[in-house]
């Protein structure tokens, strides 16, 4: 049970805070990729043929908003895991001071 | 919190000699008082209570030993539950007696357990030695030659340490030297003997696996056992010295296997005794230094409440009868009862006879200044007083910056996104404010942080208001009401086509064209302008207009609390002399500059923009009084203007002169006038307020200092040239200085945009199947960055630029801040040697 401790107070809750920040900030960016807000164009990883060769060079773009959208989506779940993870960490820590004492 | 210093008073305490003692106490617990110094010519040993004192401090030496031993047990000192009060005098013997037991014990435990140690090792040491010699002797033993000779002759014992076989064949003796020696010796050792013995010697050696202490160095290295054969008492001398020199332990070598065996069953009984009562000896020193740390801080906190107290009362002087004690002190009027009530309680703990009481008397000295603040608005006060602590009874700016100063901030770190991080993260420290207040973590950095928590709060709830306005998060701008810009209405209009939008790279949205532009944005900055490439022009223009705004208004309101002040003190010519100039000369100047940036923004529009006059080249030509051949801004504007800077121009003579003359023509010409400030004086001989006005005004003479005062005119005339010089050409360079405002807010936004787009752009522009997961390193990299470079950098900045502008900007316009602040006698203010050493 020991061995599952593998970083000290101080880390486990600074991944704690990144985590919960990463999160909330992640999942916002994700909703405001997926409606497609304008102000983050130039996050959107799109190229001239992607203007000029298309059809629908709109539904191209907005195509490319909702996987940048979806890539958000799946960090922010990552960074779920992080949190449950280092949210385990600091436990672990606080009874291991607890019982030193 | 305030608005000026509380009214103090200079009291004289009688205090009986036998209660004297409580009644500190009490006072001390409550806090209330600055006692002041009445034998300031008598020095530190010849003081009344000097032997006591010195008590106090033999006493804080032992429980500095004590506290020292027990850290270094590792155990742990337990707060006492409820703080003790000082002791008793009759109690005082009691504890120190305690005291030296306790260090007495100590001492002694701990010189055993350094001699059972230094025995332990050189039993260890024998052991080692004896087992390792022994392994020499039988691959010695090999050689037939020499092995069994030795048992057949008898011994001569000469030496006790040299143990001797003498081989009477040779004629010579058989010596044998054998003890440990520090492996980093080793090699300059074996090469000694040889230069000195000649090849008379054998050396052989072999390591010890076990490392041992050192017990005269504390340090933890290898030993080498080795055995020398020698030839001759010559050499066995001078090997003895060699040995001597290399600081070899040297331990009797044993003649035969038995003897050897039998020495060492009789060390290793002996070592595990030993080791046995080293065990007992080290858990009654952890006993003895567990029940001392029960009570350690408790005693602690006792001497030192002691030592304040036979501090304070050397301070004190005896009346004629040596009967009573009399103290000054320095009170606040409000707090008159309970410091009499404290005398009272300290007079029935001492059981004295007469009661001490309180006699309030009069004084010209200006009294400290005292600011009582909360918790909330101390870390204001403390800021404001890092300047300098107000003078008595002056207005203090400390109420005002509680909302100027994070809004300040505010305007230049001016982020949504950074705003909440800062605020989440102090309401953090103040919501577990109890548990860090009763740690008191001892790091210095993180305590700073701490007590400024209330401070951050209010930053970061005004820099989220800021950041709405700039509509600014995180470099991105939030479209929350629906931009005001309309592209497609430059279509409908016929203005673009899709060959407008394949040819060129720029266009430019024009607002007059019907549609496009819809009105302004409810809250703050458009969001289209977060894509526009003009961004900066724009924002640049109007931070800048902001910046002088906002400077031009905080400059005339700290102009403005100057007449608190000259109506407080009475100085109603000062209004007119010197607030009246001050004000006109800095609003017909930079409030006309103010007016004229309003002006501009209500009267011209988008229709007529191209004809808009710039503001700045009519502000330098109102100066240089010449018209200029643009347009002007509003009918009449060179009338207008030739008035203000006539107002202006004529307002520097006044503030130059006014003071001066006045003065002169007070102290020389107004005869009459002076007797009947006579009467005023003398009535007004007790009034606190009145006495302090000399700190501001040398020449004005209101002190009953008796005869005429000195009145200087080149002194003040002097002065107040400085002064007028320093306003008027000050005006223009504190306006400048506030747009800092402005540079500030530039580079915190340029500084956001360009981590987003060297950062978090990288993570969000991949498009491979795992470059989703780059996403999630790329964004810790974007917070600690976020968190090191913009909040904590860039905040620091942004705090600091914040407080000059209040230290120079605001505070020279009314704030003199040469006071002296109130230290009342407070036991819990009081500085706790151990803590400060880290043993506590």
């Amino acid at each position: 049970m020991a061995s599952l401790l593998f970083c000290g107070p101080k880390l486990a809750a600074c991944g704690l805070v990144l985590s919960i920040w990463g999160v909330v900030m992640l999942a916002m960016l994700g909703i405001f990729f997926t409606t497609h807000s304008a102000v983050l164009i130039e996050d959107v990883p799109f190229t001239e043929e992607d203007i000029h060769n298309q059809q629908s060079p709109l539904q191209g773009v907005y195509d490319l908003y909702n996987k940048v959208g979806y890539n958000c989506f799946i960090a922010a779940a990552i960074y779920v895991a992080i949190g449950l993870l280092s949210f385990c960490q600091v436990r672990l820590n606080k009874r291991k001071e607890y019982l030193v004492h | 919190m305030g608005f000026r210093s509380e009214e103090m008073c200079l009291a004289q305490l009688f205090l009986q000699s036998g209660s004297a003692y409580d009644c500190i106490s009490e006072l001390g617990e409550m806090g209330l008082v600055e006692f002041r110094d009445l034998n300031p010519s008598v020095s530190a040993f010849q003081r009344r209570f000097v032997s006591e004192i010195k008590r106090c401090e033999e006493m804080e030496r032992i429980l500095g030993y004590l506290l020292r031993e027990i850290k270094k047990e590792n155990i742990a000192v337990p707060e006492a539950e409820d703080l003790p009060a000082a002791p008793a005098p009759k109690n005082v013997l009691e504890i120190m007696e305690q005291l030296q037991r306790l260090e007495v014990e100590l001492s002694e435990v701990a010189k055993n357990k350094e001699k059972l140690e230094r025995n332990l090792l050189e039993l260890t040491e024998y052991t080692h030695m004896l087992r390792i010699t022994r392994t020499f002797m039988h691959s010695r033993s090999r050689h037939e030659a020499l092995g069994p000779q030795y048992e057949e002759f008898p011994t001569l014992d000469t030496e006790s340490v040299t143990g001797c076989t003498s081989m009477q064949r040779l004629g010579a003796k058989l010596g044998f030297i054998s003890g440990l020696i520090q492996r980093v010796k080793v090699e300059a050792f074996e090469r000694m003997l040889w230069r000195v013995c000649k090849g008379y010697t054998i050396l052989s050696y072999a390591e010890v696996d076990e490392s041992l202490a050192d017990l005269d160095t504390g340090e933890i290295n290898k030993s080498v056992v080795f055995l020398i054969s020698f030839w001759g008492e010559q050499i066995g001398q001078k090997v003895q010295k060699i040995c001597d020199c290399y600081h070899c332990h040297l331990y009797p070598h044993p003649e035969n296997d038995e003897e050897r065996a039998d020495i060492m069953d009789s060390l290793r009984t002996r070592i595990q005794d030993l080791q046995n009562v080293l065990h007992r000896t080290e858990d009654y020193l952890k006993q003895v230094l567990h029940k001392a740390s029960e009570s350690a801080h408790s005693w602690v906190l006792q001497v030192k409440k002691m030592k304040a107290i036979y501090h304070i009362l050397n301070l004190c002087s005896f009346d004629v009868t040596n009967k009573c004690l009399i103290a000054e002190v320095w009170c606040p009027v409000s707090d008159l009862t309970n410091l009499r009530r404290a005398l009272e309680e300290g007079s029935r703990k001492g059981d004295a006879t007469v009661p001490s009481f309180v006699n309030r008397i009069p004084s010209n000295d200006t009294p400290p200044t005292l600011l009582r603040s909360n918790k909330f608005t101390s870390g204001f006060q403390s800021i404001v007083e890092a300047y300098g602590v107000g003078d008595y009874r002056e207005a203090s700016p400390a109420p005002y910056t509680l909302i100027t100063f994070p809004f300040l901030f505010a305007v230049m770190f001016g982020d949504l996104g950074h705003g909440v991080v800062m605020t989440l993260c102090s309401l953090w420290m103040v919501l577990t404010e109890k548990d860090h207040t009763r740690r008191r973590p001892g790091n210095e950095i993180w305590r700073t942080f701490f007590d400024g928590r209330y401070i951050m709060l209010m930053m970061g709830l005004f820099s989220i208001y800021t950041g709405l306005i700039y509509n600014d998060c995180f470099s991105k701008s939030l479209n929350i009401f629906g931009s005001s810009w309309s592209v497609n209405a430059m279509f409908t209009e016929q203005q673009w086509s899709n060959e407008t939008l394949q040819t060129n790279a720029l266009l430019t949205l024009d607002p007059n064209i019907s549609a496009v532009f819809s009105g302004p944005y409810p809250l703050g900055i458009d969001p289209i302008w977060n894509m526009a490439v003009n961004r900066l022009a724009f924002l640049n223009s109007y931070k800048m207009k902001m910046s002088v705004i906002i400077g031009v208004i905080h400059m005339s309101f700290g102009v403005v609390l100057s007449v608190i002040n000259y109506i407080h003190f009475r100085q109603k010519f000062k209004i007119y002399l010197l607030f009246l100039p001050e004000l006109l000369f800095l609003l017909c100047l930079f409030g006309y500059l103010v007016f004229m940036i309003f002006y501009k923004w209500l009267a011209f529009s988008a229709r007529d923009s191209r004809l808009a006059p710039s503001i700045l080249i009519h502000f330098i030509n109102m100066f240089l009084m010449q018209g200029n051949d643009s347009t002007p801004l509003y009918p009449g504007q060179m009338g207008v203007q030739m008035f203000l800077m006539v107002v202006a121009l004529l307002s520097v003579p006044v503030m130059l002169l006014g003071k001066p003359l006045y003065l002169y023509w007070l102290h020389h010409g107004g005869k009459s006038l002076r007797v009947h400030r006579g009467y005023e004086r003398v009535r007004r001989v007790s009034e606190e307020d009145l006495s302090t006005s000399i700190v501001h005004d040398e020449e004005e003479g209101l002190s009953d200092s008796g005869g005429p005062q000195e009145f200087d005119f080149g002194d003040v005339f002097l002065h107040q040239a400085i002064h007028t010089i320093e306003f008027c050409l000050g005006c223009i360079s504190n306006t400048a200085s506030y747009l800092r405002l402005w540079a500030l807010s530039l580079a915190h936004a340029q500084l956001s945009e360009v981590l987003w787009a060297m950062v978090m752009r990288l993570g969000l522009r991949m498009t491979s199947k795992l470059g989703v997961l780059l996403l999630v390193p790329v964004f810790g990299v974007f917070a600690v960055l976020t968190v090191s470079i913009l909040l904590v950098m860039e905040g620091l900045s942004a705090f600091l630029h914040a407080l000059r502008l209040h230290w120079v900007e605001f505070q020279n316009k009314f704030y003199s801040g040469t006071g002296v602040k109130f230290c009342p006698f407070d036991f819990s203010l009081l500085p706790c040697v151990f803590e400060q050493d880290g043993l506590l």
